[in-house]
């Protein structure tokens, strides 16, 4: 199969579950009690059975359940998610206002995460017994049972509060001016806490696995045939042993991309970032449904999209994942 | 195999269960054992607990942010002036229980999932591998709070919330469990000799699976217990029982007046967590010889 083929195909299979999620988006919206002629109704303070039957006829929740599913992906098609009773706008809109500071932080978590990790788990797969080996295991354990939420304030108490080296909530400060640097400056200064909180629990991941397949790959054959014929460790692990020890954790890596969002929307909570989580809470709070349900197809859209390009970063990587179908 | 000397008699009465076994290697690791005697003591104190403190952890009892130790609340108070120590101890039975209830439901999916896509293989693989692999795309965290924000806040329901969105990795052990003994001889005898579709997979095939699927059903009870703290740090919390993550959740406001009402329920859960997860790893040990010598 050549890469174009493959590229479509998976491509293809990415829109299926995307019109997975939105079957799954509409099912949800359904079962759960009251709709839409409710909330308005609610929000103008009460109405008659009459003006229920007509806001159900205006916005076709009298139809049969296909047709209105039909007519749903029809406008999710068109980008249109659907009006925000609590917002007082679109959906969409909302959304693509927030998207960008959400994925500034999951990229730039995910993109700290790999490479510290990697370094991490090279470097004491080189010294098993040294104090960075140590310090991975321990690493690994605090990642897996804090509570991110928990670690963020635990940053915030300390280098917020006690030492104030990091401003303590949101991603810009509005009373700064200056050039395109000033303001760059100043969202790296909003960005720091975040990331180290949201990349810990990767970080962690990403460096146990990695410490694992170096040592694996380092007492192997062909390792044991560049040593012999001079190579010195350096190049030994540099050129021929990383590149196979990465692409297990690159895969791991694609796997984590629903549960990098998931911690963002605890993250961003905690830090006040004006992303996707901080949305989701809100309308969450304020019962905002049609709000609730476009973010989770776009969080779905983002996982998606980012095992897509894993995907693909592992056929570079790694030419024997193509031909192996 | 074939090179192993026969030995001699009295040797072979010593061969001991291989329960037996396991339970040496488990007491080996000093930290497995550790942290299961510390999990005892959480599990003891969310059981009988509130009988030995029966401060209602909703009361105020004194003034707010009472620093811990000071007139007689060895935790403090919170910022409405509950005791911070009965929230603590009422909330381990929520934490525990929920950990506990979801992790059975996601371990009981995954494994009903991972078996049969393993067993029949073919379309049936097919269909149960497509719906895990939707299962994984969903963001689980934001899956569950639209759950639980559409369907109410009741323990039941946050129960079900969490269990549905994490049973994706039992699952596929099982399933790659189920591949690999599938094909091996004494189950082709079993087959050979009549036993039911049923009977191969339950009774002959599933017990040889256990141990990976074991180790992971204790480490799922963990991160229930991060999830569902997640979601009660969120509010998404039945708001009659109180949970460690709602007491962060609702006192992190106040971190600049007494921070220990966020750092301490945040080390009860940390501390719980990472016991399970060193049992977990005192379980791979015991269970997985092949993996000792590593």
């Amino acid at each position: 199969m050549n890469l174009l083929q493959t590229v479509l195909t998976r491509i293809l299979y990415a829109v299926l579950l995307l019109i997975a999620v939105l079957v799954l988006n509409f099912s949800l919206m359904h079962l759960a009690p009251g709709d839409v002629a409710d909330t308005i109704s609610q929000s103008m303070g009460g109405a008659d059975a009459e003006v229920l039957a007509d806001i159900r006829a205006d916005y076709g929740l009298d139809k049969p359940f296909l047709v209105q599913l039909a007519t749903y992906i029809g406008k999710v098609a068109q980008f249109d998610l659907g009006h925000s009773f609590f917002y007082n706008t679109s959906v969409t809109g909302l959304i693509m206002q927030k998207l960008p500071a959400t994925l500034l932080l999951v990229i730039t978590a995910q993109v700290l995460a790999l490479v510290v990790g990697v370094i991490l788990g090279v470097y004491s797969a080189r010294h098993p017994n040294g104090i960075s080996s140590h310090f991975v295991t321990f690493l690994a354990l605090f990642g897996y049972s804090a509570p991110v939420f928990w670690t963020g304030i635990l940053l915030l108490i300390g280098f917020s509060l006690h030492i104030q080296w990091f401003p303590v909530a949101g991603m810009r400060d509005v009373t700064i001016e200056g050039g395109f640097w000033v303001h760059f400056i100043d969202v790296v200064r909003h960005l720091v806490l975040p990331v180290i909180t949201l990349s810990s629990i990767f970080l962690a991941l990403y460096s146990r696995l990695c410490r694992a397949t170096m040592m694996e790959v380092l007492g192997s054959d062909y390792v044991r045939t560049a040593k012999a014929k001079g190579l010195t460790t350096r190049e030994i692990v540099y050129k021929h042993a990383l590149k196979n020890s990465l692409s297990p954790v690159v895969t791991l890596a694609g796997l984590q991309f629903s549960a990098v969002i998931s911690g963002a929307v605890l993250v961003e909570t905690v830090f006040g970032w004006p992303g996707l989580g901080t949305l989701a809470f809100q309308s969450i709070i304020a019962r905002d449904t049609p709000t609730i349900l476009g973010i989770l197809f776009f969080s779905a859209l983002v996982v998606i999209v980012g095992n897509l390009l894993t995907d693909l970063a592992l056929r570079l990587i790694d030419p024997r994942v193509g031909s192996k179908g | 195999m074939t090179d192993t000397p026969i030995l001699p008699k009295e040797e072979i009465q010593k061969a001991r269960h291989p329960m037996a076994e396991a339970t040496e290697m488990f007491m080996k690791n000093h930290a497995a054992v550790a942290a299961a005697v510390v999990l005892m003591l959480i599990v003891l104190a969310a059981i009988f607990g509130p009988y030995i403190y029966p401060t209602d952890p909703f009361d105020m009892v004194w003034a707010p942010f009472s620093p811990p130790g000071e007139a007689g609340f060895l935790l403090g108070t919170d910022y409405l002036g509950r005791d911070l120590l009965a929230a603590l101890i009422h909330g381990a039975r929520v934490s525990i229980v929920i950990g506990l209830a979801a992790a059975f439901m996601s371990v009981f999916i995954g494994v009903t999932v991972g078996a049969l896509a393993g067993f029949y293989r073919g379309y049936v693989e097919e269909i149960l591998m497509r719906i895990t692999e939707f299962f994984q795309v969903l963001p689980t965290l934001l899956f569950s709070m639209v759950i639980v924000a559409l369907f109410g806040a009741s323990l039941p329901m946050i129960t079900f919330a969490i269990g549905i969105v994490s049973w994706t990795a039992v699952a596929r052990i099982t399933r790659s469990e189920f591949l690999r003994i599938r094909e091996l001889e004494y189950v082709t005898a079993s087959r050979a000799s009549g036993a039911s579709n049923g009977k191969l997979m339950f009774r002959i095939i599933l017990p040889n699976a256990l141990p990976p699927i074991i180790v992971q059903s204790a480490l799922m009870v963990g991160s229930a217990i991060l999830f569902e703290a997640g979601l009660s740090f969120l509010g998404l919390t039945d708001p009659n029982v109180v949970s460690w993550g709602q007491v962060i959740g609702s006192n992190r406001q106040y971190i600049l007046d007494a921070s220990y009402t966020v750092t301490i329920p945040g080390m009860a859960i940390f501390i719980t967590v990472l016991a399970i997860s060193l049992v977990g790893d005192g379980l791979n040990d015991a269970l997985n010889p092949k993996l000792r010598q590593r």
